[in-house]
């Protein structure tokens, strides 16, 4: 479609591409789509995907950030794209020339880093698109069936949305299925080899119980009640695993914040830098990037701290001078590779020096009753620690791993979990809430065994109600 | 490799419609449960039924395994001379603040959503209980329609179709463009629409005139959230209950202890005095309003008052001849007393009220 507007637009596009091509990004084919404002919030509420199946904890979310931009404290961000193939972003209308030039290299730089990023790499984007609608139909199909109703798709959804994040977080480690830990039980009863069998007394042999489930710590709580829970309609089952894939697309995405971010405001910033533009525009585009990338007191701009990284990394290649990316030099090479082998944890250990942590002005802090106080700052002493629980913080790192351990506890068909306790305790009215939730999805009690007030404790959600109690002994 | 650049298609536009009615939904359930706090506090008196409030709300909490607070995190920011130990924030000290403050509780986010009139109206009936036919009553709007005929037209339903001037029209016609002179009946000439001819009538809305309503608030003692909720909502809907009969309703607050104040609406609810009472200062004040600025024969003037029923006993006769002398020049007086729950002795003020008969005072405790 010819209109004024999207002619520019695409000539300046196709300046960039010649840019990013030029500096070795490499993307998939990429769309805009203009939209207006009202869109844009819309596109927020569902994560940027055209089809979402319906919940109203969408339409909170398009609530709050209404409000937030109705009251100016938020601005939209001026950028939106979604990892698949091809790559789908938002441009906004009302936003000017010089917003939208740098919006699209924004863009580029994001695209590039979805398709070379390995976190990524088991994402499949070219489904993306109609995996999302395929959902949206399945749910839509069960909230207009008899059987189910929106009802009955609204509970299982919310629990399940509660429960999501508690998967396997680490996609590079392959799921064992249960055959595979019926032979590791066996192998592991087996006492080893003994050379000296002939004279030794023979080594006691315990049978494992391979009956047992879950053989292992079992941490994708969705998948195993789907799985282990015989009183589910098929339509749960269905919902759960949608749930699931879901929250198994969106991971990578919370791991590699910082480092995605960083990564397209970089790339933005070299393109515009190599753009020949107008004074107006170059002038915007300073104004613009400067805001983008401006430190946010108190809290952690992804965008700053990323950009800063990356700049880092080339730095210590190349030094502070005029960079040229269409050479491959050794700083190129060290970007490339870092955009390809880390997540958020080990970008930040890997590349987070001392002086990196005191330009950054990075400090810790904790609450202390009513009062926030500083419990570490860059120096010689502390920034080690700075650094440390700032890798800890980011992406899955500050959710707790909880696992199912045994779906037949106290021979009652009760369900038993564990917190993987390290360091930090539950927040307890979030988990009696949630092992509510889980109780209506499992079907029986459910029992979380985890650390309160330091010392070791047993929660237990009934039909009854909620129990914390020590188990200290 | 250029990219594609698209406009939005059009089916986007208010995809999240079926979500954000199903999140209003769960919201509303939660403005019911905090209601009392909602009216008590909004100045919503002498607003129209479709104007919006913006009600600060909890938005329905969304659950999972998190973290307790107390874990260190990490800030950019800090310069040279930020050292350990440092206090960099200090929540607000009492934490009994006025509804709609600021959450601390974890995961507790506080943002506004509005609301219209209407239906917060719609859920303080609910909420109080009315049988069905008050809230008809309150609810209905009082139109006195009449039709008056005006004229004729072109177009129009097809029961009002004139047919007389139809017919004599397409004589008319047919008439003027050919020279036959008995074309009525011998012949069958077809009707145009330009023939039709059809009543037009006009649907005239009685204008009231004005009405002027007075709400007489007896300010001794202390009026806390929930009698506040109470004499608000009991002003509210009988305001309303007058809105939608008149054009244009004035409103006029009196809030009166031994001396009566015409006030603003905020002062109404907000100051609380002590002292005694006399309640006919709030009535002789009304009175003289009334005589000032809103004549009966040019006004219609509603007077409600609201007392916790504590009268010195002194004044009881000067205040029910104050309340017969409102009676008179009121379309209708009202009085509602809000009674603690360990009443005491006010039997006295009720009983001296129900003595005067026409017009009537309908009493609600």
């Amino acid at each position: 479609m010819s209109h004024p507007g999207l002619d520019e637009l695409r000539e300046w596009d196709d300046r960039v591409v010649g840019l990013v091509d030029a500096f070795g990004l490499e993307c998939a084919p990429q769309e805009f789509e203009i939209c207006d404002h009202n869109d844009m919030l819309g596109y927020m509420a569902y994560s940027g995907m055209p089809s979402q199946y319906p919940h109203w904890s969408f339409g909170k979310a398009f609530e709050k950030q209404k409000t937030l931009y109705d009251h100016g404290v938020s601005g939209l961000p001026y950028e939106m794209v979604i990892n698949s193939d091809p790559s789908l972003a938002y441009l906004m209308r009302d936003n000017s020339l010089g917003l939208n030039i740098l919006t699209m290299a924004h863009v580029y730089g994001h695209n590039d880093f979805f398709r070379n990023n390995s976190t990524f790499v088991d994402t499949e984007p070219q489904y993306t698109l109609a995996r999302f609608k395929s959902h949206a139909e399945r749910i839509r199909s069960y909230v207009e069936d008899p059987v189910a109703g929106p009802t009955a798709v609204e509970a299982t959804l919310d629990a399940a949305h509660a429960l999501a994040l508690n998967c396997q977080r680490n996609m590079s480690l392959r799921k064992t299925t249960r055959s595979e830990q019926q032979q590791r039980a066996i192998d592991m009863s087996t006492p080893p080899t003994d050379p000296n069998a002939a004279i030794h007394a023979p080594l006691s042999k315990e049978d494992p119980d391979l009956s047992r489930i879950p053989l292992e710590p079992e941490p994708d709580l969705l998948l195993f009640i789907r799985d282990y829970n015989p009183y589910l309609a098929e339509w749960q089952k269905d919902i759960l695993t949608i749930v699931h894939e879901q929250a198994h697309y969106f991971i990578p995405q919370m791991e590699t914040k910082i480092m995605n971010e960083g990564w397209a405001s970089y790339w933005h910033y070299q393109v515009m830098s190599e753009l020949d533009l107008p004074d107006d525009l170059r002038i915007e585009f300073m104004i613009n990037h400067n805001q983008v990338i401006r430190p946010h007191p108190g809290g952690i701009n992804p965008y700053h701290v990323g950009f800063r990284i990356w700049q880092a990394i080339y730095e210590r290649e190349e030094g502070a001078g005029p960079i040229d990316h269409r050479r491959r030099d050794a700083g190129h090479h060290a970007l490339f590779a870092a955009r390809e082998s880390d997540r958020d944890s080990s970008f930040l250990r890997r590349f987070l020096d001392r002086d990196l942590v005191r330009d950054l002005g990075l400090f810790e802090f904790t609450e202390k009753g009513r009062d926030t106080v500083v419990s570490k700052v860059a120096d010689d002493q502390g920034w080690e620690s700075v650094r440390d629980t700032l890798v800890a913080s980011v992406g899955t790192g500050s959710l707790p791993v909880i696992e199912i351990t045994d779906a037949d506890f106290q021979g009652s068909r009760h369900l038993h979990l564990v917190h993987r306790y390290q360091g930090q305790e539950l927040e307890l009215p979030h988990a009696r809430a949630t092992m509510e939730l889980l109780r209506t999805l499992w079907g029986r009690d459910v029992f979380l065994d985890t650390v309160l007030n330091e010392k070791p404790a047993r929660l237990h959600c009934s039909e009854d109600g909620f129990s914390a109690e020590s188990t200290d002994r | 490799m250029g990219a594609t650049f698209r406009p939005a298609s059009r089916e986007s536009s208010d995809r999240s419609a079926g979500d954000r009615l199903r999140h209003r939904q769960k919201v509303r359930r939660s403005i019911m449960d905090n209601i009392g706090d909602i009216v008590a506090e909004e100045s919503i008196i002498g607003r129209s039924g479709d104007q919006v409030v913006k009600v600060p709300i909890r938005g329905i909490k969304e659950y999972q395994f998190i973290h307790g607070k107390n874990q260190p995190s990490v800030g950019e920011g800090a310069g040279d001379d930020l050292a350990e130990g440092d206090v960099i924030a200090r929540k607000p000290g009492d934490a009994a603040g006025k509804p709609g403050q600021a959450g601390e509780e974890a995961g507790v986010d506080y943002y506004e959503t509005d609301i219209t009139l209407d239906e917060l109206i719609d859920m303080m009936f609910e909420d109080l209980n009315l049988p069905d036919l008050e809230r008809k009553q309150m609810s209905s709007i009082e139109s006195l329609r009449n039709t008056k005929r005006k004229g004729y037209r072109k177009v129009g339903l097809r029961v009002r179709l004139d047919r007389r001037r139809t017919v004599r029209n397409k004589i008319r016609r047919s008439l003027s463009t050919s020279s036959r002179t008995d074309v009525a009946n011998d012949e069958r000439v077809p009707f145009r629409a330009e023939d039709l001819s059809y009543r037009h009538r006009t649907t005239e809305i009685h204008k009231e005139s004005n009405a002027a309503v007075f709400c007489i608030m007896d300010t001794s003692g202390s009026m806390g959230t929930t009698k506040k909720y109470l004499a608000r909502s009991f002003f509210f809907m009988l305001y309303q209950f007058v809105a939608r009969r008149y054009e244009k309703v004035d409103v006029i607050f009196l809030s009166h202890d031994i001396d009566a104040r015409e006030v603003t609406e905020d002062e109404f609810f907000h100051k609380g005095e002590s002292g005694g009472t006399f309640v006919s200062s709030g009535y002789n004040k009304a009175l003289e309003i009334i005589t000032d600025r809103y004549h009966p024969d040019l006004w219609n003037v509603y007077a409600f008052h609201c007392s916790d029923g504590d009268n010195f006993a002194s004044d009881n006769p000067s205040a029910i001849k104050s309340a017969q002398e409102l009676c008179d020049a009121c379309n209708m007086f009202g009085y509602g007393e809000i009674k603690p729950q360990r009443a005491t002795a006010y039997g006295n003020s009720l009983s001296t009220f129900s003595r005067p008969s026409p017009p009537p005072i309908s009493t609600r405790c």
